[in-house]
C-alpha cells in the first residue's frame, strides 16, 4: 500500500480519536470564562489596595500565573488542563503552564542548559512573534507620525 | 447591577475566546501550541487596528487575561513608546510592556523545576 501526502492525512484521520466538540466547547467555555473571571476579581481587588490600574493589571496577571506555576508542579494542572481543553490554555495560565510544564520535565537534563533551554519551549515562539508583530507594528506607526502625525 | 453584567460580559467573552480556540484545536490542524502564538499575534493586531481597547472596555479581563491580552499589551507599550522615542520604540516598547508576565512565567517555572520532581504524564 502507497501513501502520498494527501492519502496519509485522509488515513490518519481516520484513526485519530473524535473529540466531541459540544462536551469540549461547554468545559472550554465555563472554565475560561471563570478564570477571566477570577481575573477581573483580582484586578479589581489589587485597585482596592490603591495600587495603578496598570500595576493593579501587571498583578493580576502575575497572581494567575503564580497559580498556574503552583498547579502544575503539584500536578493538578494536567488534570484541569484535560477536561478544559483551551479553557485553560488561552488564558495567561496556558501560557505559564506552557513555560512551568517542560521546565520540569527537562530537569534531568541538567539546571542550566537543559531546564534554561526547553522553558523557552513555548515561551520562545510566542516571545518571538510578539515581538515580531510589535516591532512591524512600531515602524508603520513611526511612519504614519512621520507622514501624518502630530 | 451594572457591575453584575460587567462580570457577565468578562465571563461570556472570556469563555468565547477559549471556545473559539478550542474549535480551531478540533477542527483545524492547529496544534496548542500555536494557537498560543496566533492568538498573541492576533492581540498586537487588534491593538494596531484599534480594536483592542474598546473589546478590553467592554468585557475587561474577559480579555486581557488572555493571550490576547498579552498581544494587545505589547501594541499598547510600542505605540507610548513610538511616540516618545521614534522609532526605536519598535524595539523596546513591546517587551518592556510584557515583561511582568513574561518575567513571572520564567521565575515561577525554574522555581518550580528546582522544588518539584518531574512525574510520568497520565494519558
Amino acid at each position: 500500500m502507497k501513501f502520498d501526502k494527501e492519502k496519509y492525512a485522509k488515513e490518519s484521520k481516520k484513526g485519530a480519536p473524535r473529540s466531541p466538540l459540544l462536551r469540549n466547547g461547554f468545559a472550554t467555555f465555563w472554565v475560561g470564562g471563570s478564570i477571566c473571571l477570577v481575573g477581573e476579581l483580582l484586578y479589581r481587588f489589587f485597585l482596592s489596595l490603591s495600587l495603578l490600574p496598570k500595576t493593579a493589571s501587571v498583578s493580576a496577571t502575575v497572581a494567575l500565573v503564580f497559580a498556574s506555576a503552583l498547579l502544575t508542579a503539584l500536578g493538578v494542572f494536567d488534570s484541569i488542563g484535560r477536561y478544559a481543553g483551551a479553557g485553560t490554555l488561552v488564558p495567561v495560565t496556558g501560557f505559564a503552564n506552557a513555560v512551568v510544564s517542560p521546565a520540569i520535565d527537562t530537569k534531568s537534563e541538567g539546571l542550566i542548559l537543559g531546564v534554561g533551554a526547553k522553558i523557552f519551549t513555548v515561551a520562545g515562539p510566542v516571545l518571538l512573534f510578539g515581538t515580531l508583530a510589535g516591532g512591524l507594528y512600531g515602524v508603520l506607526y513611526a511612519l504614519y507620525l512621520l507622514f501624518f502625525g502630530m | 447591577m451594572e457591575f453584575f453584567w460587567y462580570l457577565v460580559r468578562v465571563f461570556v467573552v472570556g469563555g468565547g475566546f477559549c471556545v473559539l480556540a478550542q474549535l480551531l484545536i478540533d477542527l483545524t490542524a492547529l496544534t496548542p501550541a500555536r494557537i498560543l502564538v496566533l492568538y498573541v499575534v492576533l492581540g498586537v493586531f487588534l491593538g494596531a487596528v484599534g480594536l483592542y481597547e474598546p473589546i478590553k472596555a467592554f468585557a475587561g479581563s474577559g480579555i486581557s487575561v488572555t493571550l490576547i491580552g498579552f498581544g494587545g499589551t505589547i501594541a499598547k507599550g510600542v505605540k507610548a513608546a513610538v511616540y516618545e522615542q521614534g522609532l526605536l520604540g519598535a524595539l523596546t516598547g513591546g517587551l518592556s510592556a510584557a515583561a511582568g508576565g513574561f518575567a513571572a512565567a520564567l521565575c515561577f517555572g525554574y522555581l518550580a523545576a528546582l522544588f518539584s520532581h518531574g512525574r510520568p504524564k497520565r494519558l
